[in-house]
Formats: C-alpha cells, sequence, structure tokens
C-alpha cells in the first residue's frame, strides 16, 4: 500500500475520495521499460551465475545460489493449498532478473526520472518526509533508493538494502543468513534463495529502541516479472524495531510472480514488529514464506494484511525457541472475484513459559475465496506454554467462500490451547441500520467491513489506516450493483 | 394560506413479511409540526409499520400508498428515504462493532445532510446536543451499541434524531427501557426535536413518556390496524383501562 498520505482525518471524509478516483485499483499504471539489464525468460545456471558476478559477491553466496536452484529443480509444487493455480504458473516464462537503473540512490534527486515520477505517484517521498525513519524503494529486482535517519545511523542501526548489506558487512549477514529459513524449507523458499535480489537488511544494535518505523516499498512493473527479495532482520539483545513493508504492481493480462523470504532473528529481550500491507494486483502470484526466531523474553509480532495478489499463499511463522518468548501474528485478508488469499500462520513452542497469539480475520466476496490455515506445534517440554487462536470470516455473499485448516501438534500436557472460529454474514438489520441513517448500500458495506478489520486496522500507524479503510471503501464501491 | 401538505399520508397500507401479513389496511395523515402517539398490543404491527415506513427489505407493500411530503416513496432505499428527511429511532438497535460512533454520527449527517460539514463545527454541535442527552464523551470512541445498556442504545438514538432533524421522526419505543432520570432528559430531546416543522410519530406502551411529549393525536393499534383515534385524553383512558374495551367497542356484543 501507498502512503497517499494526508492530514488525519474521520473515515467518513473517504466517501468523498472514492467518488473522485475512477478505477478501482488506483496502482495499476505501468511505466515505458527502461532497463539497464533485463534477463531473458525462464530460469538457468548462467542466469543465476550472472546475477552473482553483476552484484560481485563472494563465492560463497554463489554456492549458495547454485545448491539453492538444484534443491529448486528437484523439489516438487506443494500439493497442498491451491493446487491448481500453483500448477499454473509457468517458471519458463518469467523473468528472473530486472535491473532498473546502474546503482541504488541515496538522494532522491538522482533516482532516474520515470522510477522517481512512479514513486512520487505512490507518495513514497512524502510517507518518508512525515513520519518515517527511513525508506527503502525496490523496483524490479534492484533497490533504486534508500535513507535512514542520520540518528538512527549516529547510532548504529544498520537499513540497507540486502545487496548492500551483504557487500557492507558479510560478516553479520553470513552469520544469520538462512538459518531461520533453509534453502530447501519448501519450493519457492529454495527458488527465492537461488535468485534472491534486493529486499532489506537491517541490524539494531543491543538496546537501541527505533521507535519511528522502517518502510521498504516493493513495485513490480514489467510483465511476467518475477520479483525475489530477500530481508533479515536482526535484533540485537533489548532493541526494538517496527518495520512496514507494502507492495503494488500494475496489472497485466498474464501473471507475475512474487516470492520472498524473511527471516527475522529477535535475540534476547528483544522486540521486531513487522507490518506489511500486500495490495498487488489481481495477476501476481504471492508466495511468501516468512518466519522468525524468537529468542528468550523476546516477542514478535507479524502484522499481516492481505488485500491484492491472485493467490497467495503466506504463513508468517515464529519460532519461539527461548523461555517465554512471546509471538503474535494479527492477519486480515480481503478476497475478491478470482482471488484465492490462503493464508495463515505457524507458532513453534520450543521452550518452557513461551506463549502466543493468532488473530486472522478474513472477507470473501464477489466469490473470491479465502482460507486460513494454521499450525501450533507444542514441544514435549516446552510447559506452560499458552496459545490462543482466533479465526473471524465474513462472508459478503453466497458466491463466495471460506475455509479454515487448523492444525495442532502438542506434545506437552502443561498447556492451555484455546482456538475459536467464527463465519458471520453482513447483516441484512445492521445494513439497514446504517441505511437508515443516510449512508448507501455500498457506504454502509464499507463500514461494516471496516469494522470487521479495526482490530487490525488500530495496530497501524494512522497514515496506513486511513489508506487501507479507503481500499475496502474502494473495493466495496466495485462490487454493489 | 394554502391548503398545508401533509409530511406524511398514509393510505390503505398492507404489508406482509415472510408471506405473513401484518398490516391490513393502515390510514394515518400526519401534518408538520404535529405530534402523534401509536399504542397497541403487543405484536399488534406497531414496529411493522416503522420498519416499513423507513423501507427494509423484508416487509412487502401488497397495497396501499405512503405518500411523504407528497411524494410515494414505497420503491425508494432506505436511504434515499433518510436523504428525504424521514428517521426512525429503532426499538432494538443493532451493534456494529468496530464502527467508532463519531465516525459514524459525522458519515450520517454528511450523508443525510449532502454536504461535508466542517470538523469543528461537526464538533460544536455535536456537543451540543450531548449535554443535552447528558451522553458522556466517552461514548464518541466506542463501537456503535457494542456493549451499550439498554438506556444507553436508546439515547444515541435521540442524539441521532437530533443532529438529523428530520421532518418526520418516528420513534420506536424510545421510552421503554429508561430509568426515571433518563426519561425526562430523553423527553427534553424529543421536546426539541418537536418544531414548527417537524412532526413526531412516537410509538409507546405508557402513559408515562406522554406527560412530558404532549401528543395531538392517540391511535389504537390492533391487527396491523389503527383502530380508534383520539386526544391525548385516550391514552389516559388506555393507561387505565387496558385495551380490551377498545377492542369490545369494535365488536358488536354477541357477535364475537
Ligand atoms: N420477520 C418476521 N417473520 C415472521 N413474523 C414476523 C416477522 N416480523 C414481524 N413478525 C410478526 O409480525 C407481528 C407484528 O410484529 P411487530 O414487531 O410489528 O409488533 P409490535 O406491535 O411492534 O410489538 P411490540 O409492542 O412487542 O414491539 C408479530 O406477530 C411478529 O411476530
Ligand atoms: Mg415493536
Amino acid at each position: 500500500m501507498a502512503a497517499e498520505l494526508r492530514q488525519p482525518q474521520d473515515t467518513s471524509d473517504q466517501f468523498d475520495q472514492i467518488r473522485s478516483i475512477a478505477s478501482d485499483y488506483k496502482y495499476g499504471f505501468k511505466d515505458k521499460e527502461d532497463y539497464v539489464f533485463k534477463s531473458g525468460r525462464g530460469l538457468t545456471e548462467e542466469i543465476v551465475r550472472s546475477i552473482s558476478a553483476m552484484k560481485n559477491e563472494p563465492e560463497w553466496m554463489l554456492k549458495f545460489r547454485l545448491r539453492a536452484l538444484d534443491i529448486f529443480r528437484k523439489k516438487p509444487m506443494p500439493t497442498w493449498g491451491n493446487c491448481q493455480l500453483l500448477n499454473d504458473i509457468d517458471f519458463d516464462n518469467i523473468f528472473y532478473y530486472i535491473k532498473p537503473s546502474e546503482k541504488g540512490e541515496k538522494n532522491w534527486e538522482e533516482v532516474p526520472e520515470g522510477i522517481k515520477q512512479t514513486f512520487d505517484r505512490l507518495g513514497i517521498p512524502e510517507a518518508e518526509r512525515k513520519f518515517l525513519a527511513g525508506v527503502t524503494a525496490q523496483y524490479e529486482s534492484e533497490v533504486v533508493y534508500h535513507s535512514i535517519r542520520e540518528d538512527l545511523e549516529a547510532q548504529g542501526v544498520i537499513f540497507l538494502d540486502m545487496d548492500s548489506g551483504l557487500r557492507e558487512h558479510e560478516a553479520i549477514v553470513r552469520e544469520h543468513f538462512s538459518t531461520v529459513i533453509p534453502s530447501a524449507d519448501n519450493k519457492f523458499a529454495a527458488l527465492n534463495s537461488a535468485v534472491w535480489s534486493g529486499g532489506s537488511f537491517i541490524w539494531v544494535p543491543s538496546g537501541v529502541k527505533v521507535e519511528i518505523p522502517l518502510q521498504a516499498y516493493f513495485r513490480i512493473n514489467a510483465e511476467n516479472m518475477g520479483q525475489f527479495e530477500r530481508t533479515l532482520i536482526i535484533a540485537e539483545p533489548g532493541s526494538y524495531v517496527h518495520y512496514i513493508e507494502g507492495c503494488t504492481a500494475p496489472v497485466y493480462s498474464t501473471d507475475s510472480l512474487h516470492s520472498a523470504v524473511v527471516e527475522l532473528i529477535a535475540k534476547k529481550g528483544a522486540h521486531i514488529r513487522y507490518t506489511t500491507i500486500q495490495n498487488w494486483s489481481k495477476n501476481v502470484y504471492n508466495l511468501v514464506t516468512k518466519r522468525a526466531v524468537a529468542h528468550e523474553d523476546a516477542k514478535v509480532e507479524w502484522i499481516d494484511g492481505n488485500l491484492g495478489s491472485k493467490l497467495t499463499m503466506k504463513y508468517p511463522a515464529i519460532y519461539l525457541v527461548g523461555q517465554r518468548a512471546h509471538g503474535e501474528v494479527l492477519s486480515v485478508a480481503l478476497s475478491g472475484n478470482d482471488q484465492h488469499q490462503d493464508a495463515g500462520a505457524k507458532i513453534i513452542h520450543a521452550a518452557p513459559n513461551t506463549s502466543s497469539t493468532i488473530v486472522s480475520k478474513s472477507i470473501s466476496k464477489d466469490g473470491g475465496r479465502a482460507s486460513y490455515r494454521g499450525l501450533i506445534k507444542v514441544y514435549p517440554e516446552a510447559k506452560n506454554s499458552k496459545s490462543s487462536v482466533r479465526c473471524d470470516a465474513l462472508l459478503l455473499d453466497e458466491a463466495s467462500r471460506s475455509d479454515t485448516y487448523p492444525t495442532m501438534e502438542v506434545d506437552e500436557k502443561e498447556v492451555t490451547i484455546e482456538h475459536e472460529a467464527t463465519v458471520s454474514k453482513v447483516g441484512e438489520e445492521q445494513l439497514f441500520y446504517l441505511m437508515s441513517r443516510g449512508l448507501t448500500e455500498a457506504e454502509a458495506k464499507a463500514m461494516i467491513v471496516n469494522g470487521f478489520f479495526e482490530p487490525f486496522t488500530k495496530e497501524l500507524p494512522l497514515e496506513y489506516a486511513v489508506e487501507l479503510n479507503r481500499l475496502i471503501q474502494l473495493e466495496m464501491e466495485g462490487s454493489v450493483g | 394560506m394554502a391548503a398545508l401538505q401533509p409530511i406524511l399520508k398514509i393510505e390503505d397500507l398492507w404489508v406482509s413479511v415472510e408471506g405473513k401479513d401484518i398490516l391490513k389496511g393502515v390510514n394515518l395523515t400526519i401534518n408538520p409540526g404535529e405530534v402523534h402517539a401509536i399504542m397497541g398490543r403487543n405484536g399488534s404491527g406497531k414496529s411493522t409499520l416503522s420498519y416499513t415506513l423507513m423501507g427494509h427489505p423484508r416487509y412487502h407493500i401488497n397495497r396501499g400508498s405512503i405518500l411523504f411530503k407528497g411524494e410515494e416513496i414505497g420503491d425508494l432505499t432506505p436511504d434515499e428515504r433518510a436523504k428525504k428527511g424521514l428517521a426512525l429511532a429503532f426499538q432494538y438497535p443493532v451493534a456494529i462493532p468496530g464502527v467508532s460512533v463519531s465516525n459514524f454520527l459525522r458519515a450520517s449527517v454528511k450523508a443525510v445532510r449532502g454536504k461535508e460539514i466542517p470538523v469543528k463545527e461537526f464538533r460544536q454541535e455535536l456537543k451540543q446536543q450531548m449535554a443535552l442527552l447528558e451522553v458522556k464523551d466517552e461514548f464518541l470512541s466506542r463501537y456503535i451499541n457494542d456493549g451499550f445498556s439498554g438506556g444507553e442504545k436508546k439515547r444515541l438514538e435521540i442524539l441521532q434524531m437530533t443532529l438529523l432533524k428530520p421532518a418526520l421522526a418516528v420513534l420506536d419505543e424510545t421510552d421503554s427501557g429508561l430509568d426515571i432520570d433518563a426519561l425526562k432528559v430523553v423527553s427534553t430531546g424529543i421536546n426539541t426535536l418537536a418544531t414548527k416543522e417537524t412532526a413526531i410519530l412516537l410509538i409507546t406502551h405508557y402513559q408515562r413518556i406522554l406527560n412530558y411529549v404532549k401528543p395531538d393525536f392517540v391511535h389504537v393499534f390492533q391487527s396491523g390496524q389503527i383502530v380508534k383515534t383520539g386526544g391525548s385524553e385516550l391514552s389516559e383512558e388506555l393507561e387505565e383501562r387496558g385495551y380490551d374495551w377498545v377492542t369490545q367497542e369494535l365488536t358488536p356484543s354477541g357477535v364475537a
């Protein structure tokens, strides 16, 4: 999402703004292609080698990539989730690497004109000025702009694109890279490991609290593009960081693939909050592996919003490996026509006194499909662990669908686990009540839906909350009548 | 002076819900500035009338007409009716979790008035009405009717009426469930509504509220019809004698 920012306001203002916007998906515009390098279609060893060479990578990273390529080729497609759509992916038709410009800029003015205009339209520089501590903007395969506030840099906080991170802090990267998500974890993690490019690298020193969010913005522009960013966040003991990512792409008639790998490491007593607002256009496959490790007394939160894409399969995971570690996953999904949001969470309790909560809220409309897929695993010895899972689904019409696939593997007796799931329909009486107060059917529906998402929205910085409400309103306008 | 145009003119209105006839020939005319009270037994169709007036999709008009300021509104959606100046205070207001009262009120007032109201101006107006109805500030950030007590819901309904300033306010048992003090406060609110231009249709079971809000007409509702109309003295008689005598009056002795 982007931050098309404005002053804080009541959500009721948004009704007007909606009317002034003609199309459903306002990020659907595309730029003329003007690249420094664009690989051919399909995936070969040669492409992997040339990505690594162009980036001047150390030998170990090239080896890592090639091993991953081998794993990718051997691994079968997942046999769960939406197999039909997964098997439609044509790996030979994808562009695996596109380099839009020579280098990433620190100065906004030096970003190539066309790309700059795109991000201007998406409101990125404005967002940065207003409330962000640092920004990374990735266009196709590479980060084209990146900045961090000087005071954070002075405190030793590292916020770079992943490629620069590898170049400038090789030791830290080598120590942590792929330790949370091995290449062999799944077919798409292997693919990412082979061709990864861009993403964020964040390292927060012991005890440093980054109070204002760091943000990354991902944009796919080319048709049949594959974007494979790689993000690694390391929070040293007692530190805190909040990272926000947003994603958009133009609307094409054929599909693009976004397959990221995100690894979080929260050391003793550290706290990481990771917020995603995914608003890909409806021709993007969004197959992402996200996993965190939380050490003793650490806390990890995934705040995950999925609005766009054709198929999303994403189950942010938290491994609670230290005593008293705490994990939270709060996710919302909005599934419209021809969309399938298959999202959820995985929490692994591997130490005593660990706790977790999962709240998943989904809305399906116009024949869209939303699935919750979750795993709670409690290892023996993880005594006194607590977990609560809550899934609420809201169906806006008869044609839409919602499913839950919860799995519990509990190998320890002294644990408390709660699971609650509800499915509801937008109440006729609620609609009537709001309409009797002058709201049109679309406005009334949007209000009910926004209310349903409120537990999520209230966790977002205000600007994002306003934008999210507005996007939902747009979706509702598009679905009535 | 030209003949007064009624705000509401209901003629021979027949309404069914889920295939069951509930309203069976209602006739009622309400002029600007008038206060009408409707009393009647449980299940006699009072709320059905209020829902039908507001345009609930499940209530089907099989016969008759509803003229609002001279215009047939039977085919309009609830929001269109609201914009024309009709409002309903619900007998059972529904909760809408996650939607704050302040956002909702602002959206609603803007929709009905058809124009943006500057935030400051709106706040001021809101604060004023809230003070009148003794609604605490904290309610603004709470979710609509979510966890509200019965009396709190009713106050919020009247608050909405005073903000929307409709030409006709239909109040469905707004007095039910109010404590003695709240009844006075809410009555004050209703009386500020009752101006020369605004009419009120007040559905109630109790004489009590009519001590504060003086009705020009009292109607007795029975089996989906208005079977008797009188002045404010009629409500006192009903309070004293119940409904049986009305029924008997209608049924010639020995026929039943
Ligand atoms: N959806 C429905 N399906 C079936 N019957 C209904 C429905 N709605 C209303 N009714 C019936 O219509 C009749 C009139 O109901 P209504 O709510 O209008 O009564 P009322 O006069 O407002 O009663 P009260 O004083 O208890 O509020 C009742 O018998 C009720 O059961
Ligand atoms: Mg009733």
